[in-house]
């Protein structure tokens, strides 16, 4: 089996390398990738939709369609992990033993199943499978994590101007949702930001893109031609075109995000929900 | 002998790529473990993306795809010459390609973890073992 591999591997890299021969050199200015409708848009997107980020421009104004169905399949798959590996209720292999820690003291309680649960904010409850208090880690994180949101806000909103947009922001936003989870615990994690506001954030992402479009279409423009914007955002057509840019940037971060998060809790826990990593 | 070595020195980032998509390939094929399957499916995706970013690039000095002292609103008067930024649209399609990349790393995860919880197990062999004896004997 691994000769056959390493054959079919090597024989598939020979007939890729007498492929390259036919292949532009590295750096070609002149490569047919760099020669049709690219420079079309280096040359003109600042003057009609006045981002001088072209990927920007490019992603979300002149590719829109394509990055609509691009943030559509990272909705379903965040959806398909969730059919997939959600179970709701109790673990019946793993009764539900229930363990509280004491706040003040650090002392740990360990409720048996039908015991009565202690209702006072002073117990936490914490995982089966115990971690210790680490100071350091979920000071560290506690301190960080608000700046990690604020860089994630930065990128999408300034995504006209500099590398960044809705992608790399929503995923830096989940970045910093997971991280909480690790350091934490996942439970805490859950309390913060839900299931139900991440399924719901990861729809509303996708909705808000394809209602921009949509109000094009209201305004009696074409499909996602933000240009039809004008009279709603009281601007000239140039600069709709840069505000509804911003808009699908938003829906896009919104969607990412959420998304990261949702995979992250399904698969941490492996559906469960109760404990994760 | 100095053809080949222009040959090489052109198109050294092509077989970069070619040497760790293969690597992706031999470890989908031969690997028994399908976590490290999917290992050797993202290192095959990686090669494409680098691929792709790398036929964005202009010699001769060319910049990143922003155009400089752009900044301001309205209309700009700067004109932007193709040649002096590279090009953006690779950059465009791997951006969301990156994204889906890790999105569909997630379902292939959970589809593992579905495989463990049906046979207690990753390997291939072992989970075409359980299969057989569920069956009787057929495959």
């Amino acid at each position: 089996m691994k000769l056959v591999a390493l054959a079919s591997a090597l024989l598939c890299g020979t007939i890729l390398l007498f492929g390259t021969a036919e292949f532009p050199d590295f750096g070609d200015p002149d490569s047919p990738a760099a020669s049709h409708v690219s420079p079309r848009y280096i040359e003109e997107a600042m003057a009609e939709t006045s981002a001088p980020n072209i990927v920007t421009a490019v992603l979300a104004d002149y590719r829109g369609f394509d990055t609509l169905f691009e943030t559509a399949v990272v909705f379903s798959a965040a959806m398909a992990c969730f059919f997939l590996l959600r179970i709701f209720g109790e673990d019946e292999r793993r009764p539900s033993e229930k363990l509280y820690r004491h706040l003040p003291t650090g002392i740990t309680l360990r409720i048996d199943p039908g015991g009565k649960v202690p209702d006072s904010p002073e117990f936490e409850r914490i995982d089966g499978i115990w971690i210790p208090h680490d100071v350091i880690v979920k000071t560290t994180t506690r301190l960080i994590i608000p700046f990690i949101q604020l860089f994630g806000l930065y990128v999408i909103a300034h995504g006209h101007h500099s590398p960044g947009g809705g992608f790399q922001g929503g995923v830096i936003l989940g970045a910093s949702v997971i991280l909480y989870a690790i350091s934490q615990n996942l439970r805490q994690a859950l309390g913060r930001m839900g299931e139900a506001v991440s399924a719901v954030f990861c729809a509303a992402g996708v909705f808000i893109y394809a209602g921009a479009g949509a109000l094009c279409l209201l305004m009696g423009a074409n499909f996602l031609d933000y240009s039809g914007l004008a009279p709603l955002f009281g601007v000239d057509a140039i600069q709709a075109r840069s505000l509804g840019i911003l808009v699908v940037e938003i829906g896009v971060g919104l969607a990412v995000m959420s998304a990261m998060v949702w995979i992250y809790y399904n698969l941490a826990s492996m559906g469960r929900h109760q404990e994760g990593l | 002998m100095s053809e080949f070595i222009d040959f090489f020195v052109g198109k050294y980032n092509y077989w970069a790529f070619i040497l760790l998509m293969m690597i992706g390939l031999y470890a989908m094929i031969a690997k028994k473990n399908l976590a490290k399957k999917i290992i050797g499916m993202n290192i095959f995706q990686t090669a494409i993306i680098l691929f792709y970013i790398s036929t964005a690039a202009k010699g001769g000095g060319a910049s990143i795809p922003i155009i400089a002292h752009g900044h301001g609103h309205g209309l700009s008067e700067h004109g932007a010459r193709a040649a002096d930024y590279i090009n953006p649209l690779p950059h465009v399609l791997m951006l969301t390609a990156i994204v889906v990349s890790v999105a569909t790393l997630g379902v292939a995860l959970t589809l593992a973890v579905k495989v463990y919880h049906q046979y207690g197990t990753l390997e291939e062999d072992e989970i075409a073992d359980r299969i057989r004896a569920q069956t009787g004997g057929e495959p």
